[in-house]
């Protein structure tokens, strides 16, 4: 059985079910991230004036995060690359400019492995301090979305890129919207950077 | 730009005998679905009244062993058959989870948004049906969770349905499953809300305008946007409750927090009124979670069953949508005694009197909808007719509670258990019953039995109204609702007290009354009288389909000409016009 | 995306944004070398990250050319999401209200 708008636009609203899908999962997801900001704040406002002694005693790595930054804008870079070369109707640009994102996606998480080790070998756990609780549920919680987000983009550039000589439309559609979610990931990086190491 | 290839997106998947797997297990069919989903629902309801009967026994005869079954719960729960305190308290925790997140949630929205709606925007399925099936399966894993939480060491979670911190953050028991078990659940509701949004926008039949969508449709859409903005920040409290209790951090404790004497070893810095606060935002939408269904089903059922079109439709629609919207910006009503200054109660009591005005509207109009139709009082009507001064009583007595100088003596006593039972017991209960005896044709394709829908309609009317109205009384009398032998060994509390065996064998009454409808559910899978495509005669799209409707719901292209309740249309030569009939020439 | 998009102007505008997001993080680190106050500090840092999420949102996620029901769904989340903030905020405006009307109800006139 078909669902109807799977691939093509609604006439009134010019989208396809899978765009709208996804602009609803994000907006749920800024209500998440949203939520925990709000308990940054509240953590930070209730703190005495101690928050800037908990965050120098964490001792973040401020090089490692900007290089970690620039990994995660250049992976979005390459994921819209990705998308526009499936405009573009070409196939093995879309597969490079896919296998860089999942790959920039792992940078992210290897430096990631790094900060965190070395938080451990100070003995710098999340029940050291609120900052840390929180500098960990956060970082870590937007950590899961990376893999989630590469997991779903390893799927469309590796089996589900076939699509591409069957239905060449839905495909790109798709990689859209899994590019959507994976500037969200980026997105909500480019505040939890200045918000931890530099603020 | 390449051109476009339109393939059918899921070609292979028609005109295939499926398995048994597939289409009943793992079906991606959303009737299939909603009927899942509306079992489980159904089957949880009844375990968490089961849990609430228990606890009934040790309010009306505190310290006496538990008849039949106490010599079951094992030492650890029950010595002797005599309830310990700290299993009363896991069975109130589970009980308010278990009704709230696997009862009613699963029932009002997943089973009857699922199998009904579509069927009434004239959509042949979802808009997703894989992420159907999968939210259905994580909240099958949710309460799978939940349910074996009884049978840990320190057995289920005990820390209220709120689960306050810090209590929560350090008690011993099944919290942690409690909170594994939410996530499930929330995540289970923020796909199903994506779907049912994404429904509604795209999937309407040609001609099914917005303000010709039947109202259970718009109250299943404000539900859906109250699951997607709401549940979020309360699976991000989740998250940082899971991690005070399993890495040691301190989110939700304070400093110098003393437990039995002893500074708890954490850091410190955190805040309970942050839990709350989280905890609330949620939880304050989610009572409207309860509820819009609730009046969608009336709605429906009362305009069927009244031959009348609503009064009021679109005064209704915009109540709904301002119920919705308001929803989000009251949820500090319940935390008055937190001592948040006089500022933050102000504008939060201001709010919850606003709040309160479409409610009103829409049940205004409900009454107002009955005057003059000639109506028929078959069993889901009595019970869309029981909900209305139920839900009335429950709406009335929230008031109080919404001002702070009257909460503040009536916060955590019996009172507010009243007000909220009244709102979600025979409140919005008596809506989704009226909602399985409605659509039961549509999924069996036969009628449940009325007589046996009288006699479950009737004593339960009686026996809700046992249990919930002496709560009142107590709660007036300052009885708090924490304790686990009723309150006897207050003073203040012995004029009273009495009333706890009322309620306690109104409750076990109340779980008779209910046999006649198991029998009846049963029973007329096979037995019941054979319904036809419309048997109530009604105006919706979902009455058009064959019933029970196949893979795909509709047999024939539907085209909607007109709004939803044209019933009793003067010069029609029959008393209802379907949406989609085309005008007779 | 609708069908006459010209991709390779849109690419060309995809570098100069990544360009832009790069100098933003290099501003950012430096801005916090910046000896000034806390809440100036904070004003500068969450401006920039603002003005990055706003290019990452409008030209990566296309948001700058996208329908209506799109926008429609997204005020509403503000709205909510401004509820949200307010939670922490409203409460520790209330606490100081609180504390200075005490201080002013025990300040001698």
């Amino acid at each position: 059985m078909e669902i109807p708008y799977t691939v093509e636009a609604h006439p009134e609203t010019g989208l396809n079910n899978g765009k709208i899908g996804i602009w609803l999962f994000l907006t749920s997801e800024v209500m998440l991230f949203g939520a925990l900001f709000a308990t940054f704040i509240m953590l930070r406002l209730g703190s005495d004036g101690n928050w800037a002694a908990m965050q120098a005693e964490a001792e973040l790595n401020i090089p490692l995060a900007t290089l970690n930054t620039a990994v995660l804008i250049a992976s979005s870079l390459t994921m819209v690359m990705a998308w526009a070369s499936l405009m573009r109707g070409q196939l093995g640009r879309f597969k490079l400019f896919g296998w860089l994102t999942v790959a920039c996606g792992g940078v992210f998480l290897v430096i990631k492995y790094f900060e965190y080790t070395a938080k451990f070998e100070h003995h710098h756990y999340p029940e050291s301090s609120t900052f840390l609780a929180i500098y960990f549920a956060m970082t870590g919680l937007h950590a899961l979305h990376v893999i989630g987000g590469m997991a779903w983009n390893a799927y469309f550039t590796g089996p589900g890129s076939k699509l591409f000589h069957t239905n060449r439309q839905w495909l790109t559609d798709r990689v859209e919207h899994s590019g959507l979610f994976w500037h969200f990931v980026d997105l909500v990086w480019i505040f939890l950077f200045p918000v931890f190491y530099l603020l | 730009m390449a051109e476009p290839v339109h393939a059918s997106p899921a070609h292979d998947e028609h005109h295939h005998e499926q398995s048994f797997w597939r289409k009943y297990i793992f079906s991606t069919d959303h009737k299939v679905i909603g009927v899942q989903y509306s079992v489980t629902g159904l089957a949880f309801l009844l375990f968490g009244f089961v849990l609430m009967m228990v606890m009934r026994w040790n309010l009306a005869y505190p310290g006496e062993p538990i008849p039949f079954i106490g010599s079951l719960l094992g030492e650890n729960r029950a010595p002797g058959g005599i309830m310990l305190p700290d299993f009363y308290n896991e069975l109130g925790a589970m009980h308010g989870t278990i009704m709230v997140f696997l009862g009613v949630v699963p029932l009002a929205v997943g089973g009857f948004g699922n199998f009904v709606m579509p069927l009434q925007l004239g959509a042949p399925d979802m808009a997703f049906p894989r992420i159907n099936m999968i939210s259905y399966w994580c909240l099958f894993l949710g309460g799978v969770t939940m349910f074996a939480s009884f049978f840990l060491p320190n057995g289920a979670a005990g820390n209220g349905w709120t689960s306050y911190s810090p209590l929560a953050d350090i008690a011993l028991n099944g919290q942690t499953a409690w909170l594994i078990g939410m996530i499930f659940l929330i995540t289970s509701s923020l796909l199903g809300a994506v779907n049912f949004i994404t429904t509604a926008i795209q999937l309407r039949a040609p001609g099914m305008t917005w303000m010709r969508l039947p109202f259970f449709c718009w109250a299943q859409i404000v539900t859906a946007f109250l699951l997607l903005l709401a549940f979020p920040p309360l699976e991000a409290a989740g998250v940082l409750q899971l991690m005070d209790r399993v890495a040691n951090t301190s989110f939700f404790i304070p400093e110098g927090l003393v437990v039995g004497g002893e500074v708890v070893d954490r850091s410190g810095g955190g805040s309970p009124l942050l839990w709350q606060h989280l905890f609330w935002f949620l939880a304050h939408p989610e009572v409207y979670v309860l509820i819009l269904p609730a009046m969608g089903i009336v709605a429906e059922v009362i305009a069927n069953n009244s031959r009348k079109p609503l009064w009021g439709y679109r005064s209704m629609v915009y109540s709904l949508i301002f119920l919705g919207f308001m929803s989000f910006i009251v949820w500090a009503h319940h935390m008055f005694i937190t001592g948040m200054g006089s500022v933050m109660s102000t504008f939060f009591q201001t709010t919850t009197m606003i709040i309160s005005i479409p409610s009103v509207i829409i049940l205004s109009a409900l009454f107002i909808s009955l005057w003059g139709g000639s109506i028929r009082y078959n069993t889901p009507m009595l019970f869309a007719l029981g909900f209305l001064p139920m839900f009335g009583i429950g709406g009335l007595t929230g008031l109080p509670l919404g001002l702070s100088a009257a909460d503040i003596p009536l916060h955590d006593t019996y009172y507010v258990i009243g007000h909220f039972h009244y709102v979600v017991a025979p409140g919005t209960l008596f809506a989704l019953f009226a909602g399985v005896y409605y659509w039961f044709p549509k999924v069996t394709g036969r009628k449940m039995n009325e007589f046996l829908g009288k006699l479950h309609f009737w004593p339960s009317l009686v026996f809700m109204n046992g249990v919930f109205f002496p709560m009142m009384i107590q709660g007036l009398n300052g009885v708090s609702r924490r304790l686990a032998d009723g309150g006897i060994t207050y003073d203040f509390a012995g004029e009273v007290a009495g009333l706890n065996r009322m309620m306690s064998v109104s409750a076990w009454c109340l779980a008779v009354a209910q046999i006649p409808f198991i029998i009846n559910f049963f029973m007329s899978i096979r037995n019941g009288e054979k319904a036809g495509r419309n048997p109530w005669n009604s105006t919706t799209v979902e009455w058009l389909a064959p019933s029970p409707a196949p893979h795909g719901n509709f047999d024939q292209p539907i085209e909607v000409v007109r709004g939803p309740y044209e019933y009793s249309v003067p010069g029609s030569d029959k008393d209802y016009v379907p949406q989609a009939e085309p005008a007779s020439t | 995306m609708s069908e006459h998009v010209d991709i390779d102007k849109q690419v060309r505008v995809y570098f100069l944004v990544f360009g832009a997001l790069m100098v933003g993080t290099l501003v950012t680190v430096l801005a916090a070398e910046l000896d000034v106050s806390v809440p100036v500090a904070l004003t500068i840092g969450l401006f920039i990250a603002t003005a990055k999420a706003s290019l990452v949102a409008c030209f990566f996620m296309h948001l700058i050319d996208e329908k209506k029901i799109i926008y429609w769904t997204l005020a509403l989340t503000v709205a909510f999401f401004i509820a949200l903030m307010a939670l922490p905020l409203l409460t520790s405006v209330a606490d100081q209200v609180g504390e200075f009307a005490e201080v002013e109800a025990h300040e001698p006139h």
